[in-house]
């Protein structure tokens, strides 16, 4: 029962693209020796990635394939077998697949009869198979951004391929990809270890091996190491934590091989600048760590996480190298700072006259004159609604709101956009509720990421969302399969998060009136985004969503309510004879409606069977209390209640039958059954949920 | 100032021990172009040698002017003229990471001392129809040279593949001297009195004089004008191009001047940029001069290609 690793060595793959990769690799390895049979039952498969390989140890591999016996199936017998002998056909099939005229014989399947043989196939090694098989298991990995670099260019890859291990225990398994043959050298730390190859020996001893060449082949180990490291040094400083940053972390994960942590720190005068500044250029321009207390206040420290390892005078160079960096930018920002503030945000307003918002718009003052005029009226609607909010601070915040884009802070850290505008306008005095809207606007940024809390800050989020929507659809720029270079979809799952968690009284459709433009594209689109948010924010089931959604998308709260009503009830037994119920009442009426009856005028008296009758009568009562349950918003109640006249329903249907000859009672019924319907259709369309 | 070299050094020095390296490594020493260009990339010795098949490696020094960038030499990191060490290896040789790793220590880095990290960092450039595969190269925090793949240049897909190595000569002197200020770089120091010339002793007032011109002084509507000019002449020249499709005549395709058609595409890019530092160029007008820019390019890109084709040279 051998191991079989396999390693390939690359020029740094970027950190972003590493984990995926990774994964990928070992699928495709482990599926190549599935469907070759070659896994022992309790084979075991890990992976492993560093910025300059992507590896694959599988231990429990079959060496060789049993023999097998194989049915093959050729022409059909009629073909096959004329004149009370086999045919050419046949002769030709047998000897295709090796055998003799007499083993053929009559096979019957599904489809018909056919002459069929009975073959052994030969089992192969494992090691032809991979030989084989390895090529396209490396060539076929996804990455999102791929290159050419040989002459002739035969393969596009994430990076160079640089050498490449493929070992069935001690042997090596020399397969051919990008101009390199599978050996068993490989490379350690470029420079703890330095450029010799190191021959790796054995398949189960890769980690071992590699990280006696100062590599940690395993990113969990490295993960869990720089954690500890970071940890470690932060207890250096009294009363300090590290930022808990996890994407940080990862991308730290996936630029070394041998990582260790080195506290640096900068001078205490650039506390004096916001912390959002001093957090970006560590974090996204330095992938530094930011050191706090508990409060959450930054220490004149940070931590970055090096791809080496050195002694103290290292140490001390290092340390000293990205201070230096680190207080240029510091530096920059403090100059950009201050040279902003000499232009106040209300003077700025002018020269966004000069920024392109989108070539065949217009400019982002364009863009502000549209914002402003959409906020106007959806600010009406809401004040005549009762929402609390200011106003004024809003339509200020508005037409304030894309200044910073002039700023030379923005230019320099564009991520700071909204946040560089919130800060100067709280600097220049231009009220907290102005600069807190314009501060949060462009949340939430990600799934992840929180809604605004305030009303104000909320309503400028979906004015400047809703219209960069309505405008970009009303040139045609439509997010189509992966390309979406406007990020529309993202700024319309936070217009749909917005008003799902922020409770607003503001119904979809009045939002899209609003922006007034190419309304029968945003709709839908919009809509679109709806079903995502409920699908994968919310992890609603497909059909409840569905059903929730025929019953009226446009006040998104409202919907989130109905959805989480229905999936309380669906599970339950009453609930589901109902909905059966409901698909065949509107069955019943669909057909009635296409055969051309017409029951408005029904005698409601000519009902007398008691099933009737006690249908009749939980229906009036229904209606009654739903309409009241669902005034109150209290969809799950309503729902229970629905799902409490199954009995009823299910005697009507046993023992009446609708279509009866009898005219006026059959439109007596019909009319009943309709008036039912209707009475338990305001929450949902139930005959969209599956019946299991 | 902590383990740095006791003697780092000189910004003449650094340059010296590149272009050793790369030319004990094979490589033309070719000397800074003499039209104003962005970036080392945009000379004819690398915009021009990557395409088509034949393998050349260079390098040089090249005064890299972007007028946006102008600070009147008052911000000590921030430059309207800055020095890039250009190489171009075409095709990549296999080990050429490992090359470059030298070339560091050549100019007196001790990686055992320093933290290396090559960070994903993709290259385009509109204006050339030019872009690549690549990183940044991350020394101690800094970034000390960009690292790309081109994949195609002047709209055209390449083969064999070029491996641009661009080096920032004051950002990596700055760092190897641990001076803050760019402009206190010893740029060099006698080697009998010991008598430094600092980088601002040479070039401050170039600087300001530049940011003022770029800034203040350039007259728009002559610009426009030089612009409109060069860029007819290169247009001509690429039309004229065309006329030579039909040519079997090896010389008198070999003596079409393409070589000036791409200067003036050049002195057209320069202008922009100029246009650009002045403010004068409207959002709208913005997207349509890069377009003509990269027209020009492009043009001058497939016809230079063709006529080294036809001319027999590849």
């Amino acid at each position: 029962m051998p191991d079989f690793l396999l390693e390939i060595g690359l020029e740094e793959i970027p950190a972003r693209m590493i984990q995926a990769a990774q994964q990928e690799l070992a699928t495709r390895v482990e599926s190549l020796l599935r469907e070759a049979r070659l896994l022992e039952d309790n084979a075991s498969i890990r992976s492993y990635s560093t910025p300059r390989r992507l590896a694959v140890g599988v231990t429990g591999v079959i060496a060789q394939q049993p023999d097998m016996e194989e049915e093959l199936v050729g022409p059909s017998w009629k073909i096959a077998w004329q004149q009370e002998s086999f045919s050419p056909a046949a002769a030709a099939f047998a000897r295709k697949v090796g055998v003799s005229v007499e083993q053929l014989r009559k096979v019957i399947t599904p489809k018909g009869e056919y002459v069929g043989a009975t073959v052994l196939r030969k089992g192969e090694s494992a090691q032809a198979i991979l030989m084989a098989g390895l090529p396209s298991c490396i060539g076929g990995l996804y990455w999102p951004k791929n290159m050419y670099w040989r002459a002739g260019k035969p393969e596009r890859f994430v990076r160079p391929v640089r050498w490449l291990v493929a070992l069935l225990d001690k042997e090596v398994i020399p397969f051919s990809f990008a101009g390199y043959t599978a050996a068993n050298l490989s490379y350690g730390h470029r420079i703890l270890h330095g450029p010799e190859a190191i021959t790796l020996t054995d398949a189960g001893a890769y980690e071992e091996r590699l990280k006696s060449a100062f590599v940690l082949a395993s990113p969990d180990e490295r993960r869990h190491g720089i954690r500890k490291a970071l940890d470690r040094v932060t207890r250096t400083v009294d009363g300090a934590r590290w930022r808990e940053d996890e994407e940080l972390v990862e991308t730290v994960v996936h630029l070394t091989e041998w990582p260790t942590v080195l506290l640096g720190g900068f001078e205490t005068e650039y506390l004096s600048l916001p912390q959002e500044v001093l957090v970006t250029v560590m974090r996204d321009h330095q992938k530094y760590f930011a050191l706090e207390d508990a409060k959450g206040e930054l220490f004149p420290h940070f931590l970055t996480v090096l791809n080496t390892e050195v002694d103290a005078e290292g140490q001390s160079i290092i340390r000293h190298g990205n201070e230096r960096v680190l207080r240029s930018r510091f530096k920059d920002a403090q100059f950009f700072w201050n040279a902003d503030q000499k232009t106040p945000l209300t003077a700025r307003v002018e020269m966004l006259k000069h920024v392109t918002f989108q070539k065949d718009l217009g400019s982002y003052y364009w863009k502000t004159e549209q914002n402003l005029a959409i906020a106007e009226t959806i600010g009406s609607i809401l004040q005549a609604r009762g929402k609390v909010f200011d106003k004024a601070a809003l339509l200020q915040a508005v037409l304030l709101a894309k200044t910073d884009l002039t700023a030379e802070l923005v230019k320099e850290f564009t991520e700071l956009q909204g946040i560089v505008g919130g800060l100067y306008a709280r600097a220049q005095g231009l009220g907290e509720t102005v600069a807190e809207a314009m501060y949060s606007q462009y949340m939430p940024a990600s799934m992840e990421d929180a809604v605004p809390t305030g009303a104000e800050a909320q309503i400028l989020g979906l004015v400047d969302r809703i219209q960069t929507i309505a405008a970009m659809f009303s040139i045609g720029n439509l997010p189509s399969g992966s390309r979406d270079p406007f990020a529309l979809r993202r700024a319309g799952n936070a217009i749909v998060r917005i008003l799902a968690e922020s409770q607003m009284p503001l119904r979809l459709e009045e939002l899209i009136a609003a922006a007034g433009q190419a309304q029968e594209l945003v709709e839908p689109f919009l809509r679109e985004r709806l079903s995502f948010y409920l699908r994968e924010t919310r992890q609603f089931a497909y059909d409840v969503i569905a059903a929730t959604l025929a019953a009226g998308a446009g006040d998104i709260p409202d919907v989130c309510a109905r959805c989480e009503a229905l999936t309380a009830v669906r599970g339950s037994a009453n609930f589901m004879a109902v909905a059966a119920a409901y698909k065949r009442i509107r069955n019943i009426l669909d057909q009635a409606k296409e055969s051309g009856m017409d029951w408005s005028a029904a005698e409601k008296s000519l009902l007398r069977e008691p099933e009737e009758m006690a249908l009749s009568e939980a229906s009036s009562r229904l209606a009654a209390e739903c309409g009241a349950l669902r005034q109150k918003r209290a969809y799950q109640q309503a729902l229970e209640s629905i799902a409490g006249i199954a009995p009823e329903v299910d005697a009507f249907f046993t023992k009446i039958m609708v279509m009866t000859p009898e005219m006026p009672l059959r439109a007596a019924r019909l009319q009943l059954i309709e008036t039912l319907l209707a009475s338990i259709s305001g929450i949902a369309d139930f005959s969209e949920i599956v019946i299991a | 100032m902590s383990g740095q070299l006791t003697n780092p050094l000189t910004f003449q020095e650094l340059l010296f021990r590149l272009q050793t390296f790369w030319a004990s490594r094979g490589c033309v020493l070719q000397q800074p172009y003499d039209v104003e260009v962005g970036a080392g990339t945009m000379a004819p010795e690398t915009f021009l040698r990557v395409l088509g098949p034949r393998p050349y490696r260079v390098g040089y020094a090249q005064p890299s002017r972007r007028p946006a960038d102008g600070r009147y030499g008052e911000n000590p990191n921030r430059l309207f003229k800055h020095t890039q060490f250009q190489l171009i290896l075409k095709p990549p040789p296999a080990d050429i990471q490992e090359l470059y790793l030298e070339s560091l220590a050549a100019i007196g880095i001790d990686l055992r001392r320093h933290d290396l990290k090559f960070e994903e960092d993709n290259w385009e450039s509109p204006t050339l129809g030019a872009w690549g595969i690549g990183w940044q190269v991350m020394l101690d925090g800094l970034e000390i040279t960009q690292f790309t793949y081109f994949q195609q240049c002047g709209g055209i897909d390449l083969d064999p593949i070029t491996a641009e190595i661009t080096y920032g000569l004051e950002r990596i002197a700055a760092f190897l001297q641990d001076v803050e200020s760019i402009y206190d770089i010893v740029w060099m120091r006698d080697p009998v009195t010991g008598a430094e010339v600092r980088y601002g002793d040479i070039r401050l007032e170039e600087e300001l004089q530049f940011s003022v011109y770029n800034f203040e002084y350039a007259d728009v509507g002559h610009l426009w004008e030089h612009l409109r000019l060069y860029e007819a002449e290169c247009q001509a020249l690429i039309e004229g191009a065309k006329t030579l499709d039909g040519s079997k005549d090896p010389v008198q395709i070999g003596r079409y001047p393409l070589l000036a058609a791409f200067d003036l595409c050049l002195k057209c890019s320069h202008l922009f940029n100029l246009l650009d530092a002045r403010g004068a160029i409207s959002v709208t007008e913005r997207v349509g001069v890069i377009a003509r820019i990269r027209a020009l390019a492009v043009g001058v890109a497939r016809a230079y290609t063709n006529q080294q084709t036809a001319a027999g040279k590849e």
